[in-house]
């Protein structure tokens, strides 16, 4: 049933994203809006909006009787999740099938399915998708434990089996010390956790972020290349692009062609996101986890591939099968993407909600800025910082990041701090420039430069416009 | 014995609990230190602890567990 009429069931820089995706495809949108977001630029883009409560997003965003209720009350046939919220919520998911309207995303099984850490990994398995190596499970003796060390290899990860927030875990880098920290951590385990229950998992050190886009039709799969996102900030992505500049031929084939063979194995539909650790000195990788969604940084894949991922997902959603087949799918030239929040850098990352008094948007060749500003909007407090995302594309590399560095100086948000003087700080470091990081690169990097981040100049206060 | 008001110092969304399944950091009679905390305000997913300020004791909360406040609005009333 080809899609006529979309709820975007989400706000910000997505929502747009997701107008402008349906609405190139001659489809009509409504927007749904708390009271907090009712000036916001989804809901002047869209073709109806409708309020469903509170700002707190518990009582609006994440309320699925009332989006259900919204999008019955509008005539809408479909609802698009976006990302976080109700995304990779299964009950919601099998709610919208349940009410006779189409879910643009996968089905309710798969993202249960992957949403289940153990039922992913032996999925992945299954496969022949490799996991970081451990224990499939809790492990009760330090004897099992030794025994499964000796094949992983050192240095491991001793984790509580009832932990979590990276409690109660300790790194072993040989027998000796395994044997000092297992009785340690079965102690504490117990004492923490009243479980003495442990597993083991062999520490990946150094490693980088490589995801591989796919795009399924629920029978057939294919991928769009990788992306590599090891700059990161409290496990917040913070930069990322397209191709990953640390991955060899032969590996992101072996790596794209897993990824594909797992989506494949689970009849996946929709766009996806599988997440793997890649260990570029043993050209390792190692499946974490995958999105069953877009994804904030899907422009890059869009940029170096030409393909609209949002509108094949809304095609794919409405019935239509797969229209690319995978030896269309090149890549070309290189594309970044760099996180604009409303987070100043001078201060820790202090979030500043406030008025946006002027704003500057970059343009020319193979520059983009998906956002949710324009001048005079006032930023809510009540959700995450994302203000937008500028993304540059260029022949290769080195070039993207000098495309970069001049679209970040045309991009001047006023009267609100944001993350511009962290990317040009990154797009000026020799480390980044020779694509040397990893996802524990950022936050040390960010201590060494505090100095220097804290002197960055203060976005323009409100200029007069003339 | 004067009346002062404790003022949220950010927009956010006022908590009166560290967390869901915890008791609330003070109720309304409770004597308070400057330096207690008396609730949480969460901005863009970050949580601030809002402070006292003042010793004394508090006469009543003005606003709900959960509520959605502006900078600068008033959360509580405190006896000096």
């Amino acid at each position: 049933m080809a899609i006529k009429k979309l709820l975007i069931a989400n706000r910000g820089e997505i929502a747009v994203r997701i107008i402008r995706a349906a609405r190139d495809l001659g489809i009509a949108t409504v927007q749904v809006y708390s009271k907090a977001d009712r000036d916001s630029l989804a809901v002047r883009l869209a073709d109806e909006a409708i309020d469903i409560g509170p700002p707190q997003a518990s009582k609006s965003y994440l309320n699925q009787a009332t989006i259900l209720a919204a999008a019955q009350s509008t005539g809408a046939d479909a609802i698009h999740p976006g990302y976080g919220f109700l995304a990779e919520n299964a009950e919601f998911a099998a709610a919208v099938e349940a009410a006779g309207l189409v879910f643009v995303g996968p089905t309710a099984q798969s993202i249960r399915l992957m949403g289940d850490k153990v039922a992913a990994r032996e999925a992945a398995a299954s496969a022949g998708v490799p996991t970081v190596p451990g224990s499939q499970g809790r492990l009760e003796s330090a004897d099992a434990a030794f025994a499964l060390v000796e094949k992983t290899g050192f240095p491991v990860m001793i984790k509580a089996a009832a932990g979590g927030g990276g409690r109660g875990i300790r790194i072993a880098r040989s027998a000796e010390e395994f044997h000092h920290l297992m009785p340690q951590a079965q102690a504490e385990a117990l004492a923490a956790f009243g479980d003495g229950g442990l597993y083991v998992e062999k520490l990946i050190e150094g490693a980088r972020h490589i995801e591989v886009q796919v795009l399924g039709d629920g029978r057939d799969v294919i991928h769009c290349f990788e992306r590599e996102c090891s700059l990161q900030r409290r496990r917040q992505k913070v930069w990322e692009e397209a191709p990953s500049p640390s991955l060899t031929q032969a590996v992101r084939e072996k790596l794209c062609t897993s990824a594909v063979a797992l989506a494949k194995a689970v009849q996946y539909r929709g766009a996806g996101t599988l997440e793997y650790l890649y260990d570029d000195r043993t050209g390792e990788f190692y499946f974490l986890e995958m999105n069953t969604r877009i994804q904030v940084e899907h422009p890059v894949t869009e940029m170096v591939t030409g393909i609209d991922l949002v509108r094949e997902m809304i095609r794919i959603a409405g019935g239509e099968p797969l229209r690319i087949r995978q030896d269309e799918v090149r890549v070309s030239g290189h594309s970044i993407e760099v996180r604009i929040n409303a987070e100043d850098p001078a201060r820790n990352f202090l979030p500043n909600p406030g008025t946006v008094s002027g704003l500057s948007v970059p343009g020319g060749d193979g520059v983009r800025f998906d956002s949710m500003l324009y001048q005079g909007y006032t930023v809510p407090p009540f959700y995450d910082s994302l203000l937008g995302k500028l993304i540059v594309h260029d022949k290769d590399r080195p070039s993207a990041i000098t495309k970069l560095e001049r679209a970040l100086a045309e991009l001047n948000v006023d009267g609100i701090f944001t993350t511009k003087p962290l990317h040009q700080a990154l797009a000026r470091d020799a480390d980044v420039k020779a694509g040397r990081f990893h996802t524990a690169w950022l936050e040390p990097w960010l201590e060494s430069h505090a100095a220097a981040l804290a002197t960055a100049p203060p976005p323009s206060a409100a200029k007069a416009t003339t | 014995m004067a009346t002062q008001q404790i003022f949220s110092p950010l927009p956010g969304i006022f908590y009166r609990k560290p967390a869901p399944d915890k008791p609330v950091y003070k109720n309304d009679g409770d004597v308070v230190a400057e330096s207690d905390t008396i609730g949480l305000i969460e901005v863009m997913k970050s949580f601030n602890e809002v402070k006292a300020g003042v010793t004394g004791k508090i006469i009543g909360f003005l606003v709900e567990n959960e509520d959605a406040v502006m900078a600068g609005q008033p959360l509580a009333e405190i006896d000096v």
